[in-house]
């Protein structure tokens, strides 16, 4: 929705709240909060051990072992943190490899960007991962990361381990370019319709197909001991799609109208394998059973709707409708502030389709997490998972509920009352920067005048110069800001 | 005398049946209603329990705990139930956007740059599918202002037009039109210096010093129309000898610099926001701030020239990386403290049923609730100047009014009975049309 605004400005980097540097506890335990694990009820006056990053134990009378670091959680909530199964926050540049129709040797997990203040934006909404996807310009596009938002580690430590990793396909009006005008004297890119998005995947998973054969020949014959063989020529595009035959790397694919849905799962049936997920998928609701039979999960918006024709018949009801038809839902945010307020998009599907609490809860917790294979270690309040919660102020299912801490294994990334307390500190740290720059310029533009007196005045030493006119500067300070496209995604 | 019964765990059977009485997508034709039993939130003093509003040919005839019900009037019974002056959103696009990428669909945009003639009702579809989807989530009426696209990223143009309030319901705009014109449409040039370029799909760089110009030049273009609007006004009056034609775009501007009709500037940063209002003082045009993101750094110079602030929706992101990651939220909290009069809204169409999404928030983040309910119901009544019509519950003023099963800025709270201009309207909509029927699709054979 917002066109993301960067600031040029480099130096306000710096001022990005800052993750706890002090030591990570090893033992803590989070007491006297209502307790929604998702799996297995809600526990009044709960507690939740926490040792080595893994929930150790969960219960209505745990005591603090000795030298446990205790979270006192009176009158609060804590949820499993939000799993976001649709995402581009964390990316350096544009998600878009827009230029062949099939992408797939682009990988977002070689572009993550650790310093994206949207990952520390979103752990302020209580999300604890992410489904890092490449965007929908190609019916087949690049390789999907999921991530914690571990803010303040480096990219490398980005990765939710042991998550299988993903590509995104992309049908409808983006693949075939509907709304973005090509530019001037460009040659518009195949595929141009729905027709045409349906041949590019076959026509690649053709080609995969036959690569995969060589490769198992070769690798067949290379394990009898034969001798001398030359093994076929690696083709990093179709890769990928070998992973996807081989169940090794799952398929999200963006999609909205019902019979491009119904397309997909054709096609994936001819070349055996499954769709992981199908995303927006707002018309998910016309076919939910097959969606279903087809073993899919559906990962939609809550109510975004009419902002293109695909999207006209979309209805709020859809996350409660598919779950209804026994499709594993999930509501998604493709969107950094969409992303903080996913609690909220949850609670909709109670509203509208009267989904119960707890189900409501399971479109951001367990269910994405089912959706990216990831549930043995996310996604409910379970003892031996992941301790990645979320801690609100009230019923995370309120519009008044505000996330007060965020735990990614075990550690507080986010602490709303340490935020708010640094924010003097770093104002006045940037107004002293910012003075600092201010002095140094002022002092520069004072050597220059007086280097130009001098000049001036021995003008039959040195050929006289023209007057150097003032720099072209950014005003006051406040601009350089950056308009670009969000998502790109949707 | 005809009750309609449902109760606060009335269930859908019941609502079913009462929709009967109600054509799809219009409205009943009774004159009189009573609508007993619950909770009635004025806004114009303390709730009463066990309150009756009593609806008479379009408008509100009494309220109170102790009212004689007419004997012709329909009566519903609101037990269990809430009753509130329906919401009203204040920066829409509804009825000229249906779907925003089919270009078909869209006429929020004029070409040119300057077209103060163009009035917002001349094209709101009242047949639109966003109307019915929207008032069946309590917004009962809004304002439809030209030239404020919010997704494309296109400007609508430097005087983008009138913007003009309407109920959510009726058979034609002459119907529904609350006032044709209550603001002009500015949207405030900014300097820029980076901005994405879609036609080749990247971002495009220009020196400050050519960006300063051309806002420069905007911002003397602009003055230039609205000094020639005072001629214009002076010779028409006056028989001046200096002769004018007729001329729809000065005639337009004439209210403006006559300070009957507002200008509804549309900026975001803050040093926008000061221009904008140093310029209107200067030209001594009554301003309404729109959008307004960084209003919370000018607190004082709103607070000082009396200027109120129409938010875009403030579940966004901070303007800056280091503007504090709650910011967008407390803003509407801060402006209430310094007694800048505000409203929510969602600048936009589809979204407009998250206008209570947008409240409810604030007041997690410390606006009080009254003050939240307030600013969808009342405060943009105020702002535009309908309060003698809109915004309240009392005796005189247009019949639009919820019935809530409870809380209405709260996501779960669903709208029971929906009142406009005094009539008994169907919360029936598209969206409910499709659940309903893909509910009953028979399991298909495989």
């Amino acid at each position: 929705m917002n066109p993301k605004i960067l600031c040029a400005a480099a130096i306000l980097v710096a001022f990005a709240p800052v993750a706890s540097r002090a030591q990570n506890p090893s033992t803590i335990l989070i007491q006297n909060a209502t307790i929604l694990t998702v799996t297995h009820g809600n526990i009044e006056h709960g507690s939740i051990l926490i040792r080595d990053g893994k929930i150790a134990a969960v219960g209505a009378d745990l005591k603090a072992p000795e030298g446990a670091t205790v979270i006192d959680a009176t009158g609060q909530f804590v949820m499993p943190g939000i799993i976001d199964c649709h995402s581009h926050i964390a990316v350096d540049g544009s998600v878009n490899e827009a230029g062949p129709a099939v992408s797939s040797m682009a990988n977002i997990a070689d572009v993550l960007n650790p310093d994206d203040i949207d990952i520390y934006r979103d752990l302020a909404g209580g999300v604890t991962a992410a489904n890092i996807l490449h965007g929908s310009a190609n019916p087949i596009g690049g390789q999907t990361v999921v991530i914690k938002l571990r803010w303040g580690k480096p990219a490398s430590e980005l990765p939710f381990e042991g998550a299988l990793p993903g590509i995104k396909f992309a049908l409808g009006e983006n693949p075939k370019h509907s709304n973005f005008p090509t530019p001037p004297g460009v040659t518009p890119r195949y595929p141009g319709t729905r027709l045409g998005v349906e041949e590019v995947i076959r026509q690649a998973f053709i080609e995969a197909r036959e690569y995969k054969k060589q490769w198992d020949d070769y690798n067949r014959r290379k394990s009898t001991g034969e001798q001398n063989l030359i093994p076929p020529r690696r083709d990093v595009r179709l890769d990928p799609l070998v992973e996807v035959m081989d169940g090794k790397r799952y398929v999200h694919a963006h999609c909205y109208r019902a019979d491009e849905i119904l397309m997909l799962i054709r096609v994936a049936n001819e070349f055996g394998f499954k769709v992981r997920t199908f995303q927006h998928v707002l018309e998910g609701y016309k076919i939910a059973d097959e969606i279903a039979a087809a073993g899919a999960g559906g990962s939609t918006f809550s109510d975004w709707w009419a902002y293109k024709m695909e999207a006209f018949d979309a209805i709020p009801y859809n996350a409660a409708l598919m779950t209804e038809r026994g499709v594993i839902a999930s509501v998604n945010s493709d969107d950094a502030q969409e992303a903080r307020q996913l609690n909220q998009e949850a609670a909709k599907s109670m509203k509208f389709g009267g989904l119960s609490a707890n189900d409501a809860l399971k479109l951001i917790t367990l269910n994405p997490a089912i959706q990216l294979g990831i549930d043995a270690r996310a996604g409910s309040i379970d003892v031996g998972k992941d301790a990645d919660l979320a801690i609100y102020n009230h019923d995370p299912l309120s519009v008044y509920a505000v996330v007060q801490k965020t735990l990614i294994d075990g550690q507080v990334y986010f602490d709303r009352q340490r935020d708010i307390a640094q924010r003097s500190t770093l104002a006045s740290e940037k107004q002293s920067l910012l003075d600092k720059e201010k002095k140094s310029a002022e002092e520069k533009k004072a050597e220059e005048k007086k280097a130009e007196e001098n000049s001036e005045k021995q003008p039959e030493k040195k050929p006289s110069q023209k007057k150097k006119p003032p720099q072209a500067g950014n005003g006051n300070g406040n601009t350089g800001i950056v308009t670009g496209v969000a998502g790109g995604a949707r | 005398m005809k009750i309609l019964k449902l109760s606060s765990r009335g269930a859908m059977a019941l609502l079913l049946a009462a929709s009967l009485t109600i054509p799809a997508w219009s409205q009943t034709t009774s004159s009189a209603y009573a609508i007993k039993g619950g909770k009635v939130f004025t806004l114009a003093g303390p709730a009463i329990e066990n309150g009756t509003v009593v609806i008479r040919d379009g408008k509100i005839a009494a309220v109170g705990a102790n009212i004689t019900i007419p004997s012709d009037a329909e009566v519903i019974d609101a037990t269990g139930l809430e009753i509130y002056p329906g919401m009203f959103d204040p920066i829409t696009q509804i009825g000229l956007n249906e779907v925003s990428a089919v270009n078909a669909t869209v006429d929020v945009s004029e070409l040119g740059d300057y077209n103060p003639e163009l009035v917002a009702a001349t094209a709101v579809n009242p047949a639109s599918v966003h109307i019915p989807v929207t008032r069946a989530n309590g917004i009962t009426e809004v304002i439809a202002a030209p030239g404020t696209t919010s997704l494309d990223l296109q400007s609508g143009g430097l005087i983008a037009g009138q913007a003009s309030a309407f109920n959510l319901a009726g058979w034609t705009m002459d119907e529904m039109q609350i006032n044709r014109s209550v603001a002009m449409v500015i949207n405030w040039p900014t300097i820029q210096t980076s901005s994405f370029d879609f036609a080749t799909f990247s971002v495009k760089e220009k020196p400050y010093a050519d960006v300063k110009k051309e806002y420069d030049k905007s911002v003397n273009t602009l003055s230039d129309w609205l000094d020639r609007a005072r001629h214009y006004a002076q010779a028409k009056e006056k028989g001046s000898p200096a002769l004018y034609e007729r001329d729809l775009k000065l005639e337009a501007l004439v209210p403006v610099v006559e300070g009957k009709l507002p200008v509804l500037v549309i900026a975001d940063q803050e040093r926008d926001i000061r221009n904008a209002v140093e310029f209107c003082t200067k030209q001594n045009v009554k301003i309404i701030l729109g959008s307004g993101a960084e209003a919370w750094k000018v607190k004082d110079l709103l607070k000082d020239k009396k200027i109120p602030v129409v938010l875009a929706p403030t579940n966004r992101l901070p303007e800056q990386e280091d503007t504090p990651y709650d910011k967008p939220y407390t803003e509407p909290s801060e402006l209430f403290a310094a007694g800048i009069p505000f409203a929510f809204s969602s600048f936009g169409t589809a979204f407009s049923r998250r206008l209570p999404q947008y409240a409810g928030t604030a007041v997690a983040y410390g606006l009080p609730h009254d003050e939240a309910l307030k600013a969808v119901m009342l405060n943009a009544a105020q702002i535009f100047g309908l309060a003698d019509q809109l915004g309240t519950l009392e005796p005189g003023k247009l019949a639009n009014i919820i019935v809530t099963n409870g809380d209405p800025l709260e996501l779960q709270t669903q709208v029971r009975y929906l009142i406009i201009k005094g009539q008994l309207t169907s919360t029936d909509n598209k969206h409910r049309d499709l659940y309903e029927q893909y509910r009953k699709r028979p399991q298909p054979a495989h």
